[in-house]
């Protein structure tokens, strides 16, 4: 069983957003740079989960620059076999997809392992346009993934609850709560993922379908209103009247 | 040249979001000239496909292919695929939801069309084709262009209201030959009569606050009057005080009602993350430092257990209840 796991390099969850070089490029003074939660908590981790039970090798991915190599060090550091970083910058999903559609073509893998969508861009994207370009199919939003042989069973979320579904592997999953257990690297596992085969692949040329202009900040919140703990009629008015929301 | 709208439904009944979707996908129809059709995927029965005239749909197409019924978005993005053909359709539109996360990049590979998903508003056709998503967890706004011929948008729901028109559009049923579903749907967990938290327009929401799972029955009492879906905060949800599927903010679902109420919650970034993007929130917390204040339209500082019943009576005493 040969599993891969996508991760990508996002800004931790508390970090100040703002915006630099006319608002077009991410202000990354003093951010601190995490794996994506969704990647990391629960892709990653399920993969090591299914490492530890059935010896499945698994191996990292990630498409970025060298900034991105320390954060595929700490996902190695949780146990992992292997590591490749596509030397490529931009942020384009497709052709962020198209890199590791090609990496998988050349290695052949039998469970592909995103997670539900990073943090900063929110595309929830590369997953299902790995699984169209490698024609094999795609479960996305799972909060549960097993294996039987060659076959998966994954609750995926829907509206108001789940559904429990089945497919063959080859397979692309993306992940989200629930898949995982949560856990952190231990000292043996910080100390050998030095070691770990780890290489850099320079990236295919392709194609990119779109381009992030610039940003901006939401207007921000006129200030709270404060209404008197023993006046909850007050508050249904407000809303009714001022808000117009019930 | 046209605008198609893929219209997501779930057990035969279109979906808010689907419409909202389609309303979205007139007003470009309207703003760049160009027809718009509806695609529905499964079995819907006719009254549900005669609304979507009201909606803006100048034509419906109804595929209702037997590979449609287990869930597989490869199928959709291939049905979708050939209905874009047929159409000709340039613009593609899906909501931003389940179906359409699925989907939507598929047909993207399949149409060598830019995505942008969680778009929140009308493109700009002036600048070629550039468009607003939310990105940074609703923190932040990018405007992205579309560079290929086609462009592929998914919706982020609620932010784009509902316009009924009262026409109506033919429906014509789409028959085309599409691959088989490898995604097989062997059962399915619902809660039953409960409103779905994507879709729902008033969310009331409870955190660590809440003291214990058997405090609910108070926060789901209010929910009820007010006819909302319920939510909670992470820990709430890690402790099992309430099913996975309403834990909302960074790592669990991203939520625009039109009024979000916090019970007991402190308002951590990571929770604002999911949902920011509310209309009006209101926070009830007994301590008057909760950050949750901050990004608050409306507060009541005090103790939950007090003002929780009664905020529920006034709202019933307010529908006549
Ligand atoms: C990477 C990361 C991702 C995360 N993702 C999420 C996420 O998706 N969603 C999420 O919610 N959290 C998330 N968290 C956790 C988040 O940081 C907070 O810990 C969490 O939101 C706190 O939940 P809470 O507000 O329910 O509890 P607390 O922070 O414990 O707040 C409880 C509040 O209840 C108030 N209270 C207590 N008793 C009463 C009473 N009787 N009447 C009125 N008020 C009362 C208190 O004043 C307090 O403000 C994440 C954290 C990390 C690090």
């Amino acid at each position: 069983m040969k599993i891969l796991v996508c991760i990508s390099r996002t800004a931790d969850t508390t970090a100040k957003i703002a915006f630099t070089s006319n608002n077009t490029k991410f202000d990354e003074a003093d951010v601190q740079f995490i794996i994506n939660p969704y990647d990391e908590w629960y892709a990653l981790v399920r993969a090591l989960e299914m490492k530890e039970k059935d010896g499945a090798t698994v191996q990292l991915i990630s498409v970025g620059g060298p900034e991105t190599d320390p954060l595929l060090r700490r996902g190695l550091s949780y146990g992992l076999d292997s590591a490749v970083r596509v030397n490529y910058s931009g942020s384009d999903p497709f052709r962020i997809a198209s890199e590791i559609a090609a990496w998988v073509r050349g290695e052949g893998f039998d469970l592909i392992l995103t997670g539900k969508e990073t943090i900063d861009y929110n595309g929830s994207s590369v997953g299902g346009m790995i699984a169209a370009l490698l024609g094999v199919p795609f479960i996305s939003l799972a909060t549960k993934l097993d294996l039987a042989g060659s076959r998966a069973t994954v609750h995926r979320e829907m509206e108001g609850g789940e559904e429990i579904c089945e497919a063959d592997l080859p397979l692309v999953v993306s992940c989200q709560k629930g898949v995982a257990e949560m856990r952190m690297p231990n000292i043996r596992g910080i100390q050998t993922a030095r070691s770990k085969p780890f290489q850099v692949r320079e990236p295919e040329s392709g194609e990119e379908l779109i381009q992030s202009l610039d940003f901006e900040l939401p207007p921000a919140k006129a200030g709270v209103k404060l209404v008197p703990a023993d006046q909850p009629e007050e508050l249904v008015r407000l809303l009714h009247e001022e808000a117009r929301v019930i | 040249m046209s605008v198609l709208v893929y219209v997501d439904q779930q057990d035969g009944k279109i979906k808010k979001a689907a419409l909202e979707a389609l309303s979205y996908g007139a007003a470009i129809g309207s703003q760049a000239n160009l027809p718009v059709s509806a695609l529905v995927a499964g079995q819907v029965p006719k009254e549900e496909l005669d609304r979507l005239g009201s909606f803006g749909a100048g034509k419906v197409l109804h595929a209702s292919n037997g590979e449609l019924k287990s869930f597989d978005g490869a199928v959709h993005a291939a049905l979708l695929k050939a209905a874009a053909a047929k159409e000709n359709a340039t613009v593609i539109v899906l909501s931003h939801n389940f179906h359409g996360k699925d989907i939507a990049p598929q047909l993207s590979v399949l149409l060598r069309a830019g995505l942008v998903t969680g778009v929140i508003s009308l493109p700009d056709l002036s600048a070629e084709f550039t468009v607003k998503k939310s990105v940074f967890s609703g923190k932040a706004v990018a405007r992205v262009k579309v560079i290929s011929p086609v462009k592929i948008l998914t919706l982020s729901p609620n932010s784009f209201p509902l316009t009924p028109s009262g026409k109506s559009a033919p429906v014509e049923k789409l028959e085309v030959a599409l691959p088989a579903s490898r995604v097989k749907v062997t059962s399915v967990e619902k809660e039953s009569g409960a409103i779905p938290l994507p879709e729902a327009e008033i969310i009331v929401s409870g955190g660590r606050g809440m003291k214990g799972p058997e405090n609910w029955g108070m926060l789901e009492a209010l929910a009820q009057a007010l006819g909302a879906a319920t939510a909670c905060s992470r820990p709430v949800a890690d402790a099992g005080w309430r099913p996975h599927h309403e834990h909302v903010g960074q790592t669990g679902l991203t939520v625009r009602p039109n009024l979000y109420v916090a019970l007991g919650i402190s308002g951590a970034i990571q929770h604002l993350a999911g949902v920011n993007g509310s209309k009006v929130i209101v926070v009830i917390n007994k301590d008057p430092e909760a950050p949750f204040f901050k990004a608050a339209d409306y507060g009541l500082v005090g103790d939950i257990f007090q003002i929780v019943p009664a905020l529920t009576q006034a709202v019933k005493k307010f529908k006549g209840e």
